[in-house]
């Protein structure tokens, strides 16, 4: 988003924005600090599954707020991937119109509890905001705003049910129910349809549910949500394949007009090292599966997970910081990070980070693994790494790691679990299943950048399925965004015929 | 939520269950399967598609009783209802006209085979199967089985049915006196690798169903990982059915013991609880 918003310029001439502006000096704003989340005890919170962050109060809020300047040109806006009208929402918080604020942010996230707990603001809003980019100050904190506004307005009891238009009776089904699907249904619902989400698990919330942990994400969070779209007439299908329980053809014939396809990348990668297969390996998706869908860590689930003393993980990503610290709160004496490149080239949230080298986690990175080794039953007890450094930057910009040479390059580190997070791959099961559609190299879906219909007159897509691994915001905003080209699609096909 | 609507017990541990699930029953075909999870603290286990019944919606599972989950099953009854089934999963067995086919199933293997022996024979093939079983009581399906046979040979360990000896003794017996076009061999692992031994000796092609541990079914964790031909594969996904001479018999065997001493432990806590309830 390059240009600023109209509707986020408009709402700035308002009467009381103009006052509030007016009430505060801007070198008095400047002046304060910014908001510390409050947190549990690093020592406390790393044997616990308890979130990590406990939430800002209202006062601490209200004094964020304040250090807004509610600038002419608000240049945060251009980092959020769905044009959340910042600047708006801020000043109602300084009001104590906390509800206010709510609604200002739901115009266009439709799931800002969660967002504000995963979005990397640091990359986005944050990075755009004008202490950042002018005063080289800490930005405001606005997703410690975004949590607080959504948290209040949860814990308030008058959470607003979004009004549905009254309903067509046509029906649209929603294929997966991560974030782009939750989001797709959402928006669908409001336009009045009659919609079913399909989810080939026994839980709804896709990676929210399976993949981020408790300690960052409570799944009580993602249940309100889920319980609003019901009340919203949004329905639910859980174990439920589209493409083996029931084909897109039968589905058809069942009078679904039109289909969203959030399926997501949970394909998980392997490095194809030696040793890879041996027991105690696995994959990212499988160990946060185990504990988080399966609750693998509780007596009474069936649901088994092998528990290690010396745990390595093996990537930089979201992913194997929420495996690491996973792996440190279910006992490792010993819980290691094992990545090619550099602190800065990290993929993560850098709060995650932060959190992780806090928790007596160790980050041993410009190290790659090369081999593993297994006792007789075939655990894996050793692996090989290999010593890396930085090269020339490659297609994306980082810097290649690239091996480095000579005596002590390589050595072995003694490990008895080891959770490979080095990205994932479409979920090959929806395009499988619909030999038509047009695919990249990579597996991903293509579709219009516009409306996200696919290569399919009748079949919309958006979020991991479409951008390989990204980000809970973009695949949100790509649902929003379906669901208005599934709405124009659904007109345009009744003004045909 | 799936009604179990038929039970019947081939043996102490070894029961049928027919299961209410229309949607699965109308797309299943010969080598699908199902995920099972049996209620809210259950573990999601896979069981393969033995028959179905697309007009009563209804789906057979054939389960032996050797861990948790499937002791907890076959204590349950017509009129209960499983929590989630979720299907079919996998890709259905390429069925063609090969000529001969000879079929091996031992143990519970022979449930799965069942589909498979009803959609050869249909296809036009002279079916040749051989059951195994360790005793008499661990034969099974040996009715179905021969309605689609052309013939029926029963091999057991201790001679109480059949012939006495292994599942290969009888398939030697088979390809020494006539020629085989095409085997396919489902069972336990160990069983899996030496019938596959067996038909490499006369170069046979063979396909095995692959019984590995899974989560989800649907390629998303790689617990069901093996090595087919040197290449990772994931059984849920890629099979489960595979080119027998090309899976890493050992490392599959190695992997499949992954959870041995906790599903021990579990088993054993499971059976505690039963005693006390009683
Ligand atoms: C551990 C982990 C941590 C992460 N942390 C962050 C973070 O902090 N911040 C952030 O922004 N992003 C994070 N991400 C990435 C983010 O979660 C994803 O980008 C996002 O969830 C993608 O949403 P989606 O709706 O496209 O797919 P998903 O959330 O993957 O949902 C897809 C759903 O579709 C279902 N499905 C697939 N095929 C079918 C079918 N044929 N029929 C029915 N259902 C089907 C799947 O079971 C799944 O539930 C993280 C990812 C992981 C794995
Ligand atoms: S069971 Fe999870 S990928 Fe096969």
């Amino acid at each position: 988003m390059e240009n600023i918003a109209e509707y986020i310029l408009e709402g700035r001439k308002e009467e009381w924005r103009a006052d509030l502006r007016k009430s505060m000096k801007a070198k008095e704003r400047t002046s304060l600090e910014r908001v510390m989340m409050p947190e549990q005890e690093p020592d406390v919170r790393n044997k616990n599954s308890i979130e990590v962050n406990l939430g800002i109060t209202e006062e601490m809020a209200v004094a964020e707020a304040h250090r807004c300047l509610d600038c002419a040109q608000p240049t945060c806006t251009t980092g959020c991937p769905v044009g959340i009208n910042i600047p708006a929402f801020i000043k109602k918080i300084e009001t104590g119109d906390f509800l206010g604020a709510a609604s200002v942010i739901k115009q266009t996230n439709a799931l800002p509890a969660v967002c504000g707990r995963v979005c990397p603001q640091e990359k986005q809003c944050e990075l755009n905001c004008f202490y950042t980019q002018k005063l080289n100050k800490p930005a405001i904190a606005i997703g410690h705003l975004e949590r607080f506004t959504a948290d209040y307005e949860r814990n308030s009891g008058k959470m607003s049910i979004p009004k549905t238009a009254e309903p067509n009776k046509r029906k649209v089904a929603v294929v997966g129910s991560g974030p782009a699907g939750l989001a797709a249904a959402g928006d669908l619902a409001k336009f009045g349809y009659d919609v079913s989400v399909f989810e080939a698990l026994h839980e709804i919330g896709g990676v929210l549910k399976y993949g981020i942990p408790e300690f960052r994400l409570p799944n009580e969070i993602v249940d309100v949500e889920i319980e609003n779209m019901r009340k919203m007439g949004v329905k639910f299908r859980t174990d439920f394949i589209v493409g083996k329980t029931a084909s897109f053809e039968d589905l058809r014939a069942d009078g679904y007009e039109a289909f969203f396809v959030g399926s997501g990348a949970g394909l998980p990668r392997f490095m194809n090292i030696p040793g890879e297969n041996y027991n105690g390996i696995f994959s990212s998706n499988e160990y946060l599966t185990r504990v988080n869908l399966m609750k693998a860590a509780h007596d009474d689930y069936d649901t088994p997970v092998l528990m290690g003393k010396n745990v390595a993980v093996i990537g930089g990503g979201n992913t194997a910081m929420d495996s690491v610290r996973t792996a440190k709160r279910l006992g490792a004496d010993r819980a290691m990070i094992i990545y090619r490149r550099s602190m800065e080239e990290m993929p993560a949230r850098v709060e995650e980070v932060h959190h992780a080298q806090d928790e007596g986690i160790e980050f041993m990175n410009l190290h790659n693994p090369v081999e593993y080794f297994a006792d007789e039953k075939g655990r894996v007890n050793r692996m090989r790494v290999q010593k890396m450094e930085l090269g020339e930057p490659d297609a994306s910009g980082r810097r290649r790691p690239v091996p480095m040479e000579g005596e002590g390059s390589q050595f072995d580190i003694d490990v008895d679990l080891v959770i490979v997070a080095v990205g994932v791959s479409p979920n090959p099961i929806v395009p499988s299943s619909l030999k038509d559609l047009k695919m990249t190299d990579w597996g991903t879906i293509v579709v219009n950048k516009e409306t996200m219909q696919s290569s399919i007159e009748d079949v919309f897509a958006g979020g991991d399925i479409v951008r390989g691994g990204a980000t809970v915001i973009l695949a949100m905003g790509d649902g929003r965004q379906a669901a208005a080209g599934i709405h124009k699609y659904m007109t345009e096909k009744v003004a045909v015929s | 939520m799936n009604k179990i609507i038929e039970k019947e017990f081939f043996s102490e541990n070894v029961a049928k269950f027919v299961l209410e699930a229309p949607e699965i029953a109308k797309s299943r075909k010969a080598g699908h399967f199902v995920i099972v999870r049996l209620d809210e603290k259950g573990e999601r286990i896979p069981l393969t598609i033995s028959d179905g019944d697309s007009e009563k919606g209804t789906i057979t599972l054939v389960v032996q009783r050797v861990g948790v989950t499937s002791a907890r099953l076959l204590d349950m009854n017509a009129g209960d209802e499983i929590l989630d089934v979720v299907g079919p999963l996998g890709h259905a067995t390429h069925i063609e006209n090969y000529g001969t086919v000879l079929c091996a199933g031992g143990g519970v293997g022979v449930a799965p085979m069942l589909p498979i022996i009803k959609a050869l024979k249909a296809a036009g093939n002279k079916v040749i199967s051989v059951l195994a079983g360790r005793t008499r009581e661990l034969i099974i399906l040996e009715d179905e089985v021969a309605a689609h046979s052309d013939e029926v040979i029963i091999m057991t360990d201790d001679g109480s049915y059949g012939k006495k000896g292994l599942v290969t003794a009888g398939m030697e017996e088979v390809i020494q006196r006539e020629k085989v076009d095409k085997a396919v061999v489902i069972g336990p692992a160990i069983m899996m690798k030496f019938g596959s031994l067996t038909t490499k000796k006369y170069n046979i092609p063979t396909e095995v169903s692959l019984n590995t541990i899974m989560v989800d079914g649907t390629g998303m964790c790689g617990a069901c990982r093996v090595s087919i031909g040197g290449k990772t594969k994931f059984v849920c996904v890629d099979g489960p059915e595979f080119d027998a001479f090309l899976v890493d018999w050992d490392e599959m065997m190695m992997r499949m013991g992954a959870y041995r001493t906790e599903e021990h432990q579990a088993f054993e806590n499971y059976l505690q609880t039963v005693e006390i309830a009683k």
